[in-house]
């Protein structure tokens, strides 16, 4: 590699990306021209992506370029476009800007190639959009009682302990910092990934997508001791921590 | 309801000694010199009347306040032995579902005015009756004994006072809440019979409020219809006493949780 003049590399770059909901050009340059000189440092030279995905009515080629101009002309950088797979605008000339992956193909998890890649002079770009993603981990404070049930999305913790007769539900991980006395299921949609955390091992049940063991199995391996639950090769292992 | 603190005495199972509880907390706080009315709110199974020895003195009751069949005036009974307490019974002959929450509302409103303290003696379980007994609550004497079943009970009635009640609705700040540990029998600990003071409190993990001690004493002054509180020669006494100086925010040291040692003459009586 050293007697070569590149690299190639992927990259992860933050960008604005203006969703356009009516395509009117001059209102769009307008009011965007207003929100730029509100902070124009932040809009100097900012790369940004147009994002036609939430405009319904077709788009004539001629406007879509004069919008790209009017947007380099206020000083930013149109790096991309991109737009809902289904409505497509069908252009005759070519667009200048390259077309981005729409939103929903938004690559998280990358696939494992099956085979060597073939062509490795591939770029790749992945963009990751600044926007507020709701929380993902729950937590709570307060004990959880004999009778409540608690169920988060994202992973879940717990501040205080669980008592006998409650459950803690979650789709990631339980992290339990008292002691886990009643039950707790981790991945209930299905994710064996998902571990269980407690600061001291009282459990009637653990689970972790679907794997349960209850409070005799878990008096064999851990008890009253601080330990996390994961899953190995779909079966449970209960390691002090 | 700015003035008056209302304190729930619950704890979800029954036969813990609720009525015990609020029977003698009622009488201490009066003691002190505080406005205090105790509202028994076990419509169905009147039972502080009896225990605070005005049964026969009940003309009027809660829920006919709630109708407005009777004025609060009319129903309060003034306890004959302690200054500045009161005591509203229930209703013998009607259920729970007479108790509606806008009616339990209003008849708090009006006593707050003019009470320093207002104490619920909730029914047992977790339906209708104490979930009304507890919805307006400040504070909560949560009552177990100490046993595997009652704790668990307690746990159950503890989050059902952080999710039902209406500090807890409206997100105001929550309950407090206070174990009162009763029927305490130091020599059934000592065998393992029972559960510990430190047992019952890693459990449930809530601010110690008292322990009473197992005494013939609370079974008396129940039949004799007399707060066990006001009996200052018996251990369950003083240990009430010292409770509601810990509800006042006083330090008090527990006491009466070691085995006593009966002396030489005791055991030959049989004492």
């Amino acid at each position: 590699m050293t007697d070569s003049s590149f690299q190639l590399k992927g990259s992860v770059v933050t960008t604005v990306l203006l969703e356009i909901q009516t395509l009117s050009l001059q209102s769009i340059v307008a009011q965007l021209k207003e929100k730029i000189d509100q902070v124009p440092h932040f809009f100097n030279q900012a790369p940004i992506i147009i994002d036609l995905s939430k405009v319904e009515q077709d788009i004539p080629f001629d406007e879509f370029e004069s919008l790209v101009d009017s947007l380099n002309g206020l000083g930013l950088g149109v790096i991309g476009w991109r737009c809902a797979q289904e409505n497509k605008p069908h252009w005759s000339g070519d667009v200048t800007i390259p077309l981005l992956p729409a939103s929903k193909t938004r690559p998280i998890h990358v696939p494992e190639p099956v085979s060597a890649p073939s062509s490795p002079d591939v770029v790749v770009k992945t963009v990751v959009e600044e926007r507020l993603v709701p929380q993902s981990a729950k937590i709570i404070t307060k004990p959880i009682r004999s009778g409540q049930q608690v169920y988060a999305e994202g992973d879940l913790i717990i501040l205080a302990q669980v008592s006998a007769g409650a459950e803690v539900l979650a789709d990631g991980n339980i992290h339990v910092y008292g002691a886990l006395r009643g039950r707790a299921l981790a991945g209930v949609k299905g994710d064996s990934d998902a571990r269980i955390f407690c600061k001291s091992m009282e459990a009637e049940l653990v689970s972790i997508a679907g794997n349960f063991m209850l409070t005799d199995a878990l008096q064999k391996i851990v008890w009253k001791e601080a330990a996390q639950v994961l899953l190995v090769d779909d079966s449970l292992e209960i390691i002090p921590l | 309801m700015a003035l008056a603190k209302i304190i729930v005495v619950t704890s979800g199972k029954g036969g813990v000694g609720k009525t015990t509880s609020s029977a003698a907390i009622g009488t201490g706080i009066a003691l002190k010199g505080f406005k205090t009315v105790i509202i028994d709110f076990d419509v169905g199974l009147r039972n502080l009347d009896l225990i605070m020895g005005c049964e026969r003195r009940v003309v009027y009751d809660f829920v006919n306040v709630i109708n407005k069949e009777a004025t609060l005036s009319q129903a309060l009974i003034k306890d004959k032995r302690t200054k500045d307490l009161y005591i509203l019974p229930a209703s013998q002959t009607r259920d729970k579902d007479a108790l509606t929450q806008e009616g339990v509302q209003g008849v708090l409103e009006e006593l707050a005015k003019e009470f320093d303290y207002i104490i619920c003696d909730s029914p047992a379980g977790i339906e209708k009756g104490a979930q009304m007994a507890l919805y307006f609550a400040d504070a909560a004497i949560v009552v177990t004994n100490p046993e595997v079943s009652s704790v668990r009970d307690s746990d159950r009635i503890l989050g059902i006072l952080q999710s039902k009640s209406r500090r807890a609705e409206e997100g105001k700040e929550p309950i407090e809440e206070f174990l009162l540990l009763t029927r305490y029998h130091p020599e059934r600990v000592a065998l393992g019979e029972m559960l510990s003071v430190s047992d019952v409190e890693d459990i449930l993990a809530i601010p110690l409020l008292g322990v009473i001690p197992e005494s013939e004493a609370v079974l008396k002054a129940s039949n004799q219809g007399t707060p066990v509180i006001l009996d200052t020669e018996s251990e369950a006494g003083l240990a009430y006493m010292d409770a509601v100086d810990r509800l006042m925010g006083e330090e008090r040291p527990l006491r009466f949780l070691e085995i006593q040692k009966k002396g030489f003459f005791k055991r030959l009586l049989g004492g």
